[in-house]
């Protein structure tokens, strides 16, 4: 892992970063809508985990968008790459699939832990917060958006066209991150959606992330490890055989 | 002492389908040499640069570049190579030195400015360095390109079709520039459909027809197959019969194939006989895009080494 990969995963944030007020600021706007728009409808009716809405819901806005702009980051930039072509300059230099691997995934992570920082300083100014087990936090938050930076590297690399990354984005992204207790306690689900739940990793994610706020949880946050860490593994495993065949990147 | 080897091709076939791109091809190409890729559109030259290259895996045969196998040696056959794709690809995100930096690091170049300052000034791109890419011409995204391929110094060059769409300027500026880097040791691959350009820069070629090198010689040799010189004469009036010279569409010339130049004298005293007035004469050299057509025309394959 040297120089190769380093400039890979420097080129990854600098992209980005280049273009902040599209890849962060805009996705900090909508989560701060969101979060005025819930907690105005909700905050004076509900309360969970013993705190106000508005204070539950922060760390699933947090998480959420971790793990949209990490999932974001790897499979828009591979995207444009492929149809610009400018992938070739990374296709015909000395970058094992491996660093090509960690580089996306990384600069993923990073894009994701940026925006749900920014998302969580603009936000405590709408609720009180409390950090009982930060450790739990940052740990989720980078594994959450390793899995998500993980699958927009396959995603990236499936689609041929903007339209196909749309439809894996609509179809399944965004089920998976709204069906996983962001916005609610699972345990409110009828049995059948709450059973459902329980398959979504993502779940896992929020639940833990969350946690690590309130030191309250659907499941431990040891399971939540257990499943967040299981995923990454067998998803990073695929990711790197589809890579190492050079599947739609070398014919 | 022979010398080394920087591209061994060894019986090398890619097939999409039904479609053999590439059919068992054998091509050798020493450190050094200044060798030119000619075909049609189709032929092979661009699917051969790209398994040269590890962008398009073959179906069988093996290619090495420097010595290292570009599939099992990739990493270090990658950094023997520097391929300016055909298509004219940039990233928008960056400026040019940008670029030239993130592609140094690419190839695990470190403080490589002085040789990106070097690349710039013999591209003629200095004064664009800090302008993005996307705001270029095409002419200057070309050079970027071709200054891409050669931040890590590869020994092998292969530029593919780089002349393509580009103006005079851009084209001398590059062949000076490519010649340099040639007498510095540099072996350069060319495919360009420009056959005066390959003419004037190669000392050896190939030429491919539906994936197969239907000749493959020194650039000398392939000109003396066509050995014959072409003269030229614009006339008043038909010139006589028995001569034999061939009309053209557009009107008074007339064209004679010769070897020696001592042929010429009589033709034009049987024309003087004749009666004929000759208004102008020219006489023109064997071109390479005589062969190239022959070749392509015919179905025969003369390769020799």
């Amino acid at each position: 892992m040297g120089r190769e990969f380093s400039t890979l995963f420097y080129k990854e944030t600098l992209r980005f970063w280049k273009v902040a007020f599209q890849t962060v600021a805009a996705p900090v706007l909508t989560a701060v809508l969101y979060l005025l728009i819930f907690s105005h409808v909700l905050d004076n009716h509900v309360r969970i985990h013993d705190v106000p809405y508005a204070a539950f819901l922060i760390p699933g806005l947090v998480m959420m968008s971790v793990l949209q702009n990490a999932f974001a980051n790897s499979s828009s930039s591979l995207i444009q790459s492929k149809v610009t072509g400018n992938i070739v300059f990374v296709l015909l230099a000395p970058v094992s699939y491996q660093s090509f691997f960690l580089a996306y995934v990384l600069a993923a992570v990073l894009r994701g832990f940026v925006v749900g920082v920014c998302v969580l300083l603009v936000t405590l100014w709408f609720a009180p917060m409390q950090f009982v087990a930060p450790w739990w936090i940052f740990v989720f938050a980078v594994l959450g958006g390793a899995v998500m930076g993980s699958l927009g590297v396959v995603a990236g690399i499936w689609a041929d066209k903007f339209d196909q990354l749309a439809a894996f984005q609509n179809f399944l992204i965004m089920p998976l991150t709204f069906l996983s207790g962001v916005f609610y306690l699972i345990h409110s689900l009828p049995s059948f959606w709450q059973n459902l739940s329980h398959w979504n990793p993502i779940f896992y994610m929020i639940d833990g992330f969350r946690f690590g706020f309130f030191g309250v949880s659907d499941v431990s946050p040891w399971q939540s490890l257990a499943v967040g860490s299981f995923s990454l593994s067998v998803l990073s495993a695929f990711t790197l055989v589809i890579l190492r065949r050079g599947y739609k990147l070398r014919a | 002492m022979a010398a080394s080897v920087a591209i061994r091709v060894h019986g090398v076939s890619k097939h999409f389908g039904a479609l053999k791109a590439l059919d068992e091809i054998n091509l050798e190409i020493p450190q050094g040499e200044f060798f030119g890729l000619l075909g049609p559109n189709g032929a092979g030259k661009t699917t051969l640069i790209s398994t040269l290259a590890g962008l398009t895996r073959p179906t069988a045969g093996k290619i090495s570049v420097m010595g290292y196998d570009v599939q099992t040696d990739y990493r270090q056959a990658r950094r023997q190579l520097g391929v300016v794709p055909q298509e004219l690809v940039f990233d928008p995100f960056f400026t040019v030195r940008e670029t030239l930096k993130i592609q140094s690091g690419y190839f695990g170049v470190k403080h490589n400015d002085a040789w990106i300052e070097e690349i710039l000034e013999n591209l003629d791109l200095t004064s664009k360095a800090n302008a993005n890419t996307r705001t270029l011409s095409g002419g200057m995204k070309r050079r970027v390109l071709i200054a891409q391929a050669l931040v890590h110094r590869p020994p092998v060059i292969v530029l593919d079709e780089p002349t393509a769409g580009v103006d005079v300027e851009l084209r001398q500026t590059l062949w000076r520039f490519i010649r340099r880097l040639n007498s510095d040791g540099h072996t350069i691959v060319l495919t360009t459909h420009y056959l005066e350009e390959a003419e004037s820069l190669c000392t050896r070629v190939a030429m491919l027809k539906a994936g197969q090198i239907v000749l493959l010689d020194s650039m000398d040799n392939v000109l003396r197959q066509v050995s014959s010189h072409t003269l030229r004469v614009k006339l008043d009036g038909a010139p006589p019969a028995g001569l034999a010279l061939t009309g053209e569409s557009s009107g008074a010339w007339y064209a004679m194939p010769f070897r020696q130049f001592d042929e010429i004298e009589p033709l034009l005293a049987r024309l003087r006989e004749a009666g004929c007035v000759v208004r102008e004469v020219e006489i023109g050299k064997p071109a390479l895009e005589d062969v190239f057509i022959r070749v392509m025309q015919s179905g025969d394959v003369a390769v020799s080494a």
